[in-house]
Formats: structure tokens, C-alpha cells, sequence
């Protein structure tokens, strides 16, 4: 004991006795600010579509003074050229009918690419073998590109849209299965069990508790799904362009790289980036902000 | 117990359960057998690794007893169904892509017990009864813990089973809510008179909460006796200590009797 208190570190020392106070608090009002508004500088600045459209301009801005320094339209025409050539694919109505064309094909194979997608996760729910099957399949056609079938498809299909389908199928199903099933997979226990206290089976019970507890993957499956859609469409158009007398966006750049007319090649990437964001930005941020957010599932 | 009296709601007879893990069969419990009777507020209170959840499980039909039998209303249970709801201790039980209103309403809905404004008029009902009906229209995210609860209370209660199934229901919240949640339980049974089965690992809560107590003993689960409570912690004339002393001493017997051996061994 007498080595203890010699000693001020030893592993038993006490902390040092302080007095007790008690004080009276300050009421709310006489605080001062308790709430404040934001600046309209920080509320600007918390806008998350203004920072980006900022971003934009800058990447615009260094594009545009790199090309007028560079003055050879023919390796990277300006900004303000490329905006030309769009407009006028615009107004003449060429790059508009592109559009159109690659994107009710993109959406047929989107369409019918998720719907053999849930079925595939369906029957994988609900037996082992069909998830084993699933399983195999996804580790084994996941990780290929789909637009490596595109030369068996032409054998297969010919010249057309069902290649192009066919390939667009493979794109999307194998992403959008294997988020769907690791998005059923993860469903609590506890939710699980709720919804079979309450007698739900096979279907209804799929239809009422695993896909809406599963949403936060479905809908990262539907955008990697679509992502890989959309890329695996314009290769496939440039490789072999034109199907049944109308190309889409693809051929439009292959085309126009062919005429050596490059703003415009600019123009047709630059719509194949613009519409990339709209889908991402407006339709699936949407679809988010009425479902996984508004659950508060995804912050 | 005497053969003159009402007959009981929920039989359970020599259970054994029995569940099995990567490398082995774990034994839960071992025969226990105990009734409920309609009202009851049945607990089950031992300590951690006595079963007394997987029991609570094995009673609302999601596995089945290796031996003994389990009989509702002298039906017995082999799947899970409306007519024992469960409330969990986990917060997510609560769908939440469903507002709380919906939340009732899906289960009515769900097990074909009401539709439409019937579902909705009974939802409501028994949400107001838990005073969330300011409430109903907000999403589960946006309450706190102790609401949910009540919410699963609400929902379950709005089920009108036989029997109430409640697995800790209070377990993870702070200890004042926990508090003001059994006293708002124990005004819902005066008068709504459901019959529950309360699982719970806290003394405490078993003696304010139940009017029934069976004890189970750790690993695997036995009985170890029933005991009954008015709530209030009662000294009991024959011994002299409180119902709460008795519980412990035995339910702890068992560990002084191992730290003993220890000692000696």
C-alpha cells in the first residue's frame, strides 16, 4: 500500500475528488439562433443537378479551348461544331429517327431480357435446382460480353433485328437475375417469417414480400441491366449497322465516320451520353424517389 | 390443472426440439410440456440458451417437434398460420415500403381475414387503441423503435388471434420505453383480454408483465417449474422473499452449484 501511494500511475489510482454544481439552463428564446435558414449561397450549393450542370460546363469549356488551340476538326472537332451538327441532326429529323430506331429495339431486348429474368429468379426460389441452374448460369455467361455472340447470332438469325434482340437479351438477363436473386436472397428472416405468419405462399408470397424487400437490388439490377443493354446496342449496330433498311445510332456514327464528317460523329456520341443521363438521372431517379427512398431503404 | 375446470387454449406436451447447425444437432429443449389458457399472460423466462425462442418458434409453426406434441384449440400445429401472430423483438418485422395504416391492413388483407374499409375500419380501430393514429399515414422509417413496436402490437392484436406469440418484443428498446411499453401492454389485455405467450429473458419484465411464469433451465431447455404472479412482486408467505428472489435463486441455482464445483474441482 505504501508502494501505491509512492507511485502516482499505478493501474488503482483514483481520479481527483471534484465539487458538485447545479445550474439553471437558459431558456430557448433567449438563445438566439435555434433554427436559421440556409443562405441562398449554401441552398444553391446543396443542389446536387447544379454542382453537376457546373461540372458539365467546365468539361465543355477546357473541350471547346483545347479544340479551337488543336484547329483540326478532323481528329476533335469543337464543342460549338458538335452542337451545330447536332442541331442539325435534330432539325432534318435524321438523328431523331436514329433515336426512335435504336431505342424501341433496345427496348424490345430490355423488355424481353427481364421478363426471362424473372423467371429465372422465380424458379430459383422456389426449388434448389433451379437455383443451382440459375447459379451456373450466371457465373458462367455474366463475365462474356454479350456483343461476343453477335457474330453466332448472325449465323443464327441473319441479318436483323433478332440478332440484335438476341444479343441485347443476353446483356441484360444475366445482371438483372443475379441482382434480383442476391436482392431475394437478403430478405430478413424476420420479414420472412412475417409474411408467412400472415399465410402467404409461392406467388403472393414473392408478389407481397420478397420483391418489395428485395427493390433497393431489383432496381440496380434494372440500371446495370440497362446500362449494358444500351452499350451492347451501339457496338452491335457498328459492327453491322444496318438492318432492315434503317440503322440506328450506331450506324449514324459509323456513317458519318465513313463520310469523314466528324462533328457529326461527335453529335452521335454526344446523343448516345445524353440519353445514357436521362435514363439514369430522370427515369430510374424517379422510380427511386417513389420507392426505395420514400421507404427510406436507400438514402 | 384440475379436470373440472375450462379447458386450455394451447397444449404443448413433452416437446423436444431439435435444430441443426453446419456440424451438429443442437437439443433446444427437452420435454416440456405446459397449457395456456384463455387470457393468460403466459411467460417463458430463462436465461440465454434455454430454447425459449426456438419454443415460441416451434408453437407459431415454422419447425416441427423431434417429440411431443403441440395442440391450438385441440388442433394441432404444424404450419404457420394467422390464427397465432407473432410481434419479434427486430424492428423490421414492419414491412416498410407500407405506411402504418397499411401495415395493419396488409396482414387482414393478406391472411383473407377482412377487406377493404372493414380492414381499414379494424386497422384503424386498434391503431388508435396503441395512440398512433396521427401516425397512419407515415412509413416505418420515420418512427422511433418504440413505435414500431407498437405498431407490430397493433398489427398483430388487429389479427385477433388465439394467441398473442411475443418474442422479447421489448428487448432492444431503452429501458424507459421499454417500461412505459409493458404498462401500455397491460392496459391493452385489461381490455382487450387476448391470450399471449411472452418470451423474455429479464426477471423483471416476466414478473410485471405475466400472471403465469414457466422456467426454463439453460441448455437444453427444461422445465423447471410454473409460477404465478399478480404483478406487483408479492412476498410469498411460505418463504418470505419476493417472487423475484425466488426466480432467481432458481433459476441461477444451477451456475452457484458450477462456479462451486469449479472452486473444488
Amino acid at each position: 500500500m505504501a508502494d501505491a501511494t509512492a507511485i502516482p500511475a499505478h493501474p488503482l489510482a483514483l481520479p481527483p475528488l471534484r465539487p458538485e454544481y447545479l445550474r439553471e439552463v437558459v431558456a430557448g428564446k433567449d438563445i438566439g439562433v435555434i433554427e436559421q435558414p440556409l443562405t441562398l449561397w449554401q441552398r444553391l450549393a446543396n443542389q446536387a443537378w447544379l454542382r453537376k450542370a457546373i461540372v458539365l460546363l467546365v468539361i465543355a469549356s477546357a473541350w471547346e479551348l483545347y479544340a479551337r488551340w488543336l484547329n483540326n476538326p478532323l481528329l476533335v472537332p469543337t464543342f460549338t461544331a458538335t452542337l451545330d451538327a447536332f442541331e442539325t441532326g435534330m432539325t432534318n429529323g435524321e438523328l431523331p429517327e436514329k433515336v426512335a430506331n435504336s431505342v424501341v429495339l433496345l427496348l424490345k431486348g430490355y423488355a424481353l431480357g427481364l421478363a426471362l429474368a424473372m423467371a429465372f429468379t422465380a424458379l430459383a426460389i422456389m426449388s434448389r435446382i433451379g437455383n443451382d441452374l440459375l447459379e451456373t448460369l450466371t457465373s458462367a455467361f455474366n463475365p462474356l460480353p454479350a456483343i461476343a455472340l453477335l457474330p453466332l447470332a448472325l449465323i443464327w438469325f441473319g441479318l436483323g433485328d433478332i440478332s440484335i434482340i438476341f444479343v441485347l437479351v443476353h446483356s441484360v438477363l444475366w445482371a438483372v437475375a443475379l441482382n434480383t436473386h442476391s436482392g431475394f436472397r437478403s430478405v430478413s428472416n424476420t420479414l420472412r417469417m412475417v409474411g408467412r405468419n400472415y399465410g402467404l405462399k409461392g406467388p403472393r408470397y414473392i408478389a407481397k414480400i420478397l420483391i418489395p424487400a428485395a427493390f433497393p437490388s431489383i432496381v440496380t439490377g434494372l440500371k446495370i441491366g440497362w446500362a449494358f443493354a444500351w452499350r451492347t446496342l451501339i457496338a452491335a449496330e457498328l459492327v453491322f449497322g444496318v438492318s432492315s433498311g434503317k440503322g440506328g445510332l450506331g450506324w449514324y456514327i459509323y456513317e458519318n465516320k465513313n463520310m469523314l464528317d466528324i462533328p457529326a460523329v461527335f453529335a452521335g456520341l454526344l446523343t448516345v451520353i445524353l440519353i445514357g443521363l436521362i435514363v439514369e438521372n430522370v427515369i430510374f431517379r424517379n422510380i427511386e424517389a417513389v420507392t426505395v427512398r420514400r421507404w427510406g431503404m436507400q438514402s | 390443472m384440475n379436470a373440472s375446470g375450462p379447458a386450455s387454449l394451447l397444449q404443448v406436451q413433452g416437446v423436444t426440439l431439435q435444430y441443426r447447425t453446419e456440424k451438429h444437432v443442437v437439443t433446444a429443449t427437452y420435454r416440456v410440456s405446459f397449457d395456456v389458457y384463455g387470457a393468460d399472460r403466459f411467460v417463458v423466462l430463462g436465461p440465454s440458451g434455454c430454447g425459449k425462442s426456438t419454443l415460441l418458434k416451434a408453437v407459431g409453426g415454422y419447425m416441427a417437434p423431434t417429440e411431443g406434441t403441440m395442440k391450438l384449440k385441440g388442433v394441432p400445429i404444424n404450419n404457420p398460420g394467422a390464427d397465432r401472430v407473432f410481434v419479434f423483438q427486430e424492428f423490421d418485422q414492419l414491412l416498410p415500403w407500407k405506411t402504418v395504416k397499411q401495415n395493419v391492413t396488409f396482414a387482414l388483407q393478406s391472411a383473407r381475414k377482412l377487406r377493404g374499409k372493414a380492414a381499414e375500419a379494424q386497422a384503424m380501430r386498434y391503431i388508435e387503441k396503441v395512440n398512433l393514429a396521427r401516425f397512419a399515414d407515415s412509413y416505418p422509417h420515420t418512427l422511433s423503435g418504440g413505435m414500431k413496436q407498437r405498431v407490430a402490437i397493433a398489427r398483430a392484436l388487429a389479427m385477433e388471434p388465439d394467441v398473442l406469440l411475443m418474442d422479447e418484443p421489448f428487448a432492444a428498446l431503452d429501458a424507459l420505453t421499454r417500461r412505459k411499453m409493458q404498462e401500455e401492454l397491460l392496459q391493452l389485455w385489461d381490455e382487450t383480454r387476448f391470450t399471449m405467450l411472452f418470451v423474455t429473458h429479464s426477471i423483471p419484465e416476466a414478473v410485471l408483465v405475466g400472471n403465469r411464469i414457466l422456467l426454463l433451465s439453460p441448455h437444453p431447455g427444461q422445465v423447471k417449474g410454473e409460477l404465478n404472479s399478480d404483478g406487483s412482486d408479492r412476498v410469498d408467505a411460505a418463504s418470505g422473499r419476493k417472487l423475484s428472489e425466488r426466480i432467481h435463486d432458481m433459476l441461477f441455482a444451477d451456475r452457484i452449484e458450477e462456479q462451486e464445483a469449479v472452486h473444488h474441482g
